[in-house]
């Protein structure tokens, strides 16, 4: 503060100020103040994207009827996936179309999907567009007593059939 | 003594009293206006520029402004209609309960029971509807009268942000009613948002990299269609998209008042028909007063250089018409309100798609695209559309037709021409996807980046776009180029939404009319 330049003329608030110091001072209070801000909502931004996913668990047991013919789809009520057994092997496919998430329905042929016009064969594989991938195949796994296990969160290689 | 106002006169204190007592109510009118009551021409323009409301308007008004062919008075019907959907929103939040199943029942309460639910739910929808209608609108006026042009190039960009908004606002409300309509088109939706896993996928890259995930699950805040979501969306819906679209309307009123009202021709003043009697130009008596800010103020002022000004005062001429429109606005919302019910279907079922599943109508063109690619149509050409709108007055710096309907190189003969070879080639391309399929029907196991390469929208995207290459170089004007792609756009937008509302049924097959969809 000691040396202040001392104006030479009638100073005029249209000359720009020569005090660089309040200048620096100022420029690394704002830039300071701005940083902090940003970072905080940079960190912030953080908070919309869940940690846990507030769903349902996708674990789920089932007895198959034991009237099942081999190739035939058994949906459980309320979920959405195809179970199928074929002597003792069995294999779960979901019924989520790959395209845009509609439910598609067990047919003759496979799956046909409600929304868009996307059939699947029964092996889960893209017969008409536009899904553009094949239907999951879940995990499943045996629970004793005639009972299955399946996971809807679980996806497991297309094939992958297991003896219960 | 002698001179005093009357209030003081003598008396006893109590006779003044009640003198006071009986004028309150004169009183207390004069004392609303700061300066006195406005009944001249100078005190109501006083009024304007002292009324906190009032002054977001200039005092004075252009004639070639107050013309209806000028706007169609579009900007404010979008605006009017944000205010009823503001007013009757905040009312239906009274008795709307943001959580699954009971949203149902509360929108049904609405409905049935609330009194004047039903009225108040349908002006609300109707009033949404007209404003994506009139955001569309509006934003067409201003392209064809080519009123995007300097100095007027960023409030452009923020109606590019204000059309998004608008459709954001409208499409978190479809989700509300969680009926079997509301909670598949938002499914749809959230898919749509994940589908950059498309080409992630094609790619094989997506459990290094994936965006598509990410979005979906930040909108939803959970990986399917449930409590999570209808809060975001309610919070979105009533809270963060209304306060954002306020922002951007008052940048947007500022910058229409500060860039010297609405754009119009240079040689504006042969156009008009003299005035009518009894308006008078600004300098018929010497400005009483200079601006004191004036020295801060750069480049042009109002007035500097602009002698036979040929402007009105904005009150009343200006509060007129727009008072006019927003009744209008207000007398449709009503009218289709007693007439059409605003639809309300089933509770919501996710374990049974609807069939067929519809977006709001506004997003048909584009469903209409998804059906073929889910990432191209849902978000490549939207954003390409977007993006290109936004950089027209970047691109067009001409400056022949400002302010005139269709103005510009080509002028309207270009702009029907270009409408037919859009409207031709959108015909064409639907017409064998319709009838022929697309790639995944003539080769099943075709790699989907050549899908998302080439589908109806992307071929219909380069097919416009070479049209109007053309154009810039036949009329030898990038004005011209402008007005072809805009003409195109607008018939690929109809032909595609008027596909997806009337001619497509379950499955998403096309049919001649609804009366032939097999029964269920
Ligand atoms: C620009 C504005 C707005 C648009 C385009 C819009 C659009 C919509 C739409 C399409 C619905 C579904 C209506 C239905 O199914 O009946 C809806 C519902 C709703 N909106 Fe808005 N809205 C807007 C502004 C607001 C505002 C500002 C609020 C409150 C502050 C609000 C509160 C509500 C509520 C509570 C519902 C649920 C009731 C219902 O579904 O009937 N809206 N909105
Ligand atoms: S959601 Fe299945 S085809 Fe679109």
């Amino acid at each position: 503060m000691s040396q202040e330049p001392k104006p030479s003329a009638t100073p005029s608030r249209l000359d720009p100020e020569l005090t660089a110091r309040r200048d620096f001072l100022g420029t690394a209070a704002t830039t300071l103040a701005c940083g902090t801000c940003g970072f905080a909502l940079l960190g912030s931004a953080r908070l919309p994207k869940v940690a846990v996913l507030p769903s349902a668990s996708k674990k789920f047991k089932v007895v198959l009827p034991p009237s099942l013919l081999p190739g035939q789809p058994f949906v459980p009520p309320g979920r959405s996936v195809a179970i199928f057994k074929d002597g003792d092997s069995v294999h779960a496919i979901s019924t989520i179309c790959t395209h845009l998430g509609c439910v598609v329905k067990p047919v003759e042929s496979g799956f046909d999907c409600p929304c868009h016009g996307s059939r699947f064969a029964a092996n889960g594989d893209v017969v008409r567009g536009p899904a553009p991938k094949a239907l999951a195949w879940l995990s499943v796994s045996s629970a004793g007593g005639g009972a299955v296990l399946v996971d809807e969160g679980k996806v497991v290689p297309a094939g992958t059939k297991v003896s219960v | 003594m002698s001179g005093l106002p009357t209030e003081t006169d003598g008396g006893p204190a109590l006779g003044r009293f009640a003198d006071n007592l009986k004028r309150i109510p004169r009183r207390f009118l004069e004392t609303m206006f700061r300066g006195g009551r406005p009944d001249s021409d100078r005190g109501r323009s006083n009024f304007v520029f002292q009324n906190v409301f009032l002054h977001l308007h200039s005092v004075r008004t252009h004639r070639w402004s107050l013309k209806w062919s000028t706007t169609w008075g579009l900007g404010m019907i979008t605006l009017g209609s944000f205010l009823v959907t503001v007013v009757t929103g905040v009312l239906l939040m009274f008795y709307y309960k943001p959580y699954p199943d009971v949203a149902y029942q509360s929108i049904k309460d609405i409905h049935f029971v609330v009194p004047t639910g039903h009225f108040l739910r349908n002006i609300h929808r109707w009033a949404a509807n007209i404003m994506v209608v009139g955001v569309l609108l509006h934003m067409a006026r201003v392209f064809f009268t080519a009123s995007y042009r300097k100095p007027r190039e960023f409030n452009w960009v923020i109606g590019m942000l204000l059309l998004p908004v608008t459709l954001g606002l409208s499409f978190t409300g479809y989700l509300l009613p969680w009926d079997q309509l509301a909670y598949w088109a938002i499914t749809i939706g959230a898919n749509i948002a994940q589908s950059p896993r498309e080409v992630t996928d094609a790619l094989g890259i997506t459990q290094q990299f994936d965006p598509g995930g990410l979005q979906k699950l930040i909108l939803l805040g959970s990986d399917e269609v449930g409590e999570e979501a209808l809060i975001r969306f309610y919070l979105l819906h009533v809270l963060i998209l209304p306060l954002v679209l306020c922002f951007l309307v008052a940048v947007h009123f500022w910058r229409v008042r500060k860039d010297g009202g609405l754009a119009r021709p240079a040689d504006v003043d042969v156009r008009l028909p003299p005035p009518e009697r009894r308006t008078f130009p600004v300098f018929t008596e010497a400005p009483a007063k200079t601006y004191s800010l004036a020295a801060v103020v750069k480049s042009r002022t109002p007035a500097v250089g602009n002698p036979p000004e040929n402007t009105v005062p904005s009150m009343p001429h200006l509060f007129y018409a727009e008072a006019a429109v927003f009744m209008l606005t207000i007398f449709l919302c009503v009218l289709l309100s007693l007439f059409i019910d605003a639809p309300l279907k089933e509770i919501a079922n996710p374990l049974v798609p609807e069939n067929p599943a519809k977006a709001p109508w506004y997003f048909l063109g584009l469903q209409e695209l998804v059906a073929h690619s889910a990432f191209m149509g849902g978000i490549g050409i939207p954003m390409i559309t977007l993006l290109g709108l936004a950089l027209i007055p970047y691109l067009d710096r001409e400056k022949a037709g400002t302010g005139l309907w269709f103005g510009g190189s080509g002028g309207g003969r270009l702009v029907a021409m270009s409408a037919a070879y859009g409207l031709a080639a959108v015909l064409v391309v639907e017409a064998v996807a319709i009838r022929f399929g697309w790639l995944q029907q003539w080769w099943p196991g075709c790699p989907q980046l050549l899908i998302i390469l080439l589908n109806p929208g992307t071929v219909l995207t380069v097919l416009y776009g070479i049209w109007s290459v053309w154009v810039v170089k036949r009329f030898d004007s990038t004005r011209a180029g402008a007005l072809g792609l805009f003409a195109c756009f607008m018939a690929g937008f109809i032909v595609l939404t008027v596909v997806g509302t009337w001619f497509r049924g379950p499955n998403w097959e096309f049919y001649w009319s609804p009366s032939q969809w097999p029964g269920h």
